[in-house]
């Protein structure tokens, strides 16, 4: 089997969140850089388990700048075998999957794997682009996956349950919580990553959508209004005359 | 010209997703001076009933059975009705429907996307449309320079307006391509509201204690007609089914009101909350940094003051 990887690069959770150039560019000054923790732990290491029961190759392909190399190690660390660093600054959803799907429709790929949405835009949109541009079936969200042949059977996560479903290789799956078990790299993973492949290719031209117009950040909250805990009638006062909730 | 939305459906029962789309479909077609045209895809008995949340007109793509969720035999059926009715704009639900589906329309009919939309577009000058970015902490406005725009829309980002006019049906005849998927079993919940889709979530942590602390828990549920949640620490040790999990790694929501009762309140849990319209948080440690977030907040032993505000509840809906 030969398994795509893709992975994005997303502010740490903890980032403090700014914006510069007029709000139209976020404001990356200071903030520490993380591999998108859906891509990392659920969908690479489901890719590395499976390698490990059936066999196969992981290639990783990440679409973004040279800083992002980190990143790229550090998921060969985990376990890829190979690596694609398509060069470009600050891609749209658009942009990567069109990169992505132009990398892969030569390589055969039987499974491609991605987060379910970056933890950053939050948008789920590159799976769902990457599946329609190579004209694959898409299984989002998911939860479980076991694989016997080429046919997978895959737990799906849907609003207020699951839902399984059985497809048949070559797929696009794009990974929630549960797929795997975090891993962390070892030593002997971190010096066997700074050896393997890592190709650089320059992106094929895109035609943008969309275009960002401006970031704006929530007025800060008012400060919360404490209740007394014997009062219980006001809190209840308080949802319904003030915040008109109930 | 139109604006066209897909109407998600379990059997006979529209979701409440599909009547927030109805209305907002309708409102920002009132915009561009244009019809909201729903679209219902496989067999359901009353597609027109759409009309009371603000559909014009209904295209039904009729099938014998309900057509199980496959991306591409729905994006074949939507780039259709797209067709048909000359659609300028797409709205789906950003639900595990609408956000298999946005990305694959996108690339199909080269139209813009904007996912998550939590407001109707500003159309002077442009189409921009906003949406929550960065888990909560910022807002992003795109402008949408494609022919056709599509977006999908954040849960309770719209209220559904209700009237008492059905929409004439219409049927549309696509001929769909054979699923590659196939759907063996759906586990959902019964006779509860989904988190997503939820008005009012009782969420609740460690502060509880043990799994069989919960009965306060629903039982306060029950008074709001809410529905449950949890924290990720209660489900990882399983005292909670992992679909209740809100946060980072589980589902984000953005309900009207959200109880936090024993949590903490991280910055993972936050990202899955913070947009949320009003936070309630009840927590017996004043330092917890959940009250930075919260509207109100209680400073007590949640054993002693949840029942307390359950009894509350119950006399003032009695009142009410």
């Amino acid at each position: 089997m030969k398994y795509l990887v893709c992975i994005s690069k997303t502010p740490d959770t903890t980032a403090k969140i700014g914006f510069t150039n007029n709000n139209k560019t976020f404001d990356s000054n200071g903030v520490q850089y993380i591999m998108n923790p859906y891509d990392e732990w659920y969908a690479l290491v489901r890719a590395l388990e499976l390698k490990e029961t059936q066999g196969g190759d992981i290639t990783l392909i990440n679409v973004g700048g040279v800083d992002n190399e980190t990143i790229i190690r550090k998921g060969l660390a985990i376990g890829g075998d190979k690596a694609v660093r398509i060069n470009a600054e600050n891609p749209s959803a658009w942009f990567v999957a069109s990169q992505i799907a132009n990398y892969a429709k030569n390589e055969g790929f039987d499974i491609i794997f991605t987060g379910k949405e970056t933890i950053d835009y939050n948008g789920a949109e590159v799976p769902a682009m990457v599946a329609e541009l190579l004209d694959l079936p898409l299984i989002s969200f998911a939860s479980k996956m076991d694989i016997s042949g080429n046919k997978a059977t895959i737990q799906r996560d849907i609003e207020g349950g699951v839902e399984i479903v059985e497809v048949d290789t070559p797929f696009v799956i794009s990974a929630s919580k549960g797929l795997a078990e975090q891993r962390i790299p070892n030593m002997r993973g971190i010096m066997m990553a700074k050896t393997k492949p890592l190709e650089v290719v320059e992106p094929l031209a895109i035609e943008e959508m969309i275009e960002i117009d401006h970031f704006e950040t929530p007025p800060p909250k008012s400060s919360v209004k404490l209740v007394d805990p014997s009062d219980m009638e006001e809190l209840v006062r308080l949802l319904h005359e003030e915040a008109k909730i109930i | 010209m139109s604006v066209i939305f897909l109407a998600e459906h379990q059997q006979d029962t529209f979701k409440k997703s599909a009547f927030e789309a109805a209305t907002f479909s309708k409102k920002l077609a009132e915009k561009l001076g244009t019809t909201a045209i729903g679209v219902v895809i496989g067999s359901m008995n009353n597609p027109g009933s759409l009309g009371k949340y603000g559909a014009d007109k209904v295209l039904h793509v009729q099938a014998d059975q309900n057509v199980p969720f496959d991306s591409q035999v729905f994006t074949e059926a939507l780039a259709a009705a797209a067709k048909q009715s000359d659609a300028s704009v797409i709205i789906l639900a950003h639900s595990s429907t609408g956000k298999a589906l946005g990305g694959r329309l996108s690339a199909r009919l080269k139209a813009g996307l904007v996912s998550g939309v939590n407001a109707l577009p500003d159309t002077e000058g442009g189409f921009k449309a906003r949406k929550s970015v960065f888990s909560g902490k910022a807002n992003g406005i795109y402008n949408i320079t494609s022919a056709i725009k599509i977006l999908t829309l954040a849960g309770n980002a719209v209220k559904p307006v209700r009237s008492e006019t059905e929409a004439p049906v219409e049927s549309l005849q696509v001929t769909l391509p054979t699923a590659r998927i196939t759907v063996k079993e759906i586990k959902t919940v019964q006779g509860i509201v989904p988190l997503p889709e939820a008005e009012i979530v009782v969420s609740a942590g460690r502060g509880m204690k043990d799994p069989g602390n919960w009965g306060i828990i629903e039982e306060l549920a029950a008074t709001l007609g809410a529905t449950t949640a949890c924290s990720r620490p209660v489900a990882d040790a399983d005292w909670r089914p992992h679909h209740e999990h809100v946060g980072q790694t589980g589902i984000a929501i953005r309900p009207n009101l959200y109880f936090a009762i024993g949590i903490s309140g991280a910055i993972q849990h936050l990202a899955g909350v913070n947009t949320s319209k009003v936070i309630v948080v009840i927590n017996k440690d004043p330092e917890a940094p959940f009250f930075k977030a919260a509207d109100y907040g209680v400073v007590g032993d949640l054993f002693e003051v949840v029942p307390k505000l359950n009894d509350a509840l119950k006399a003032f809906k009695a009142a009410h």
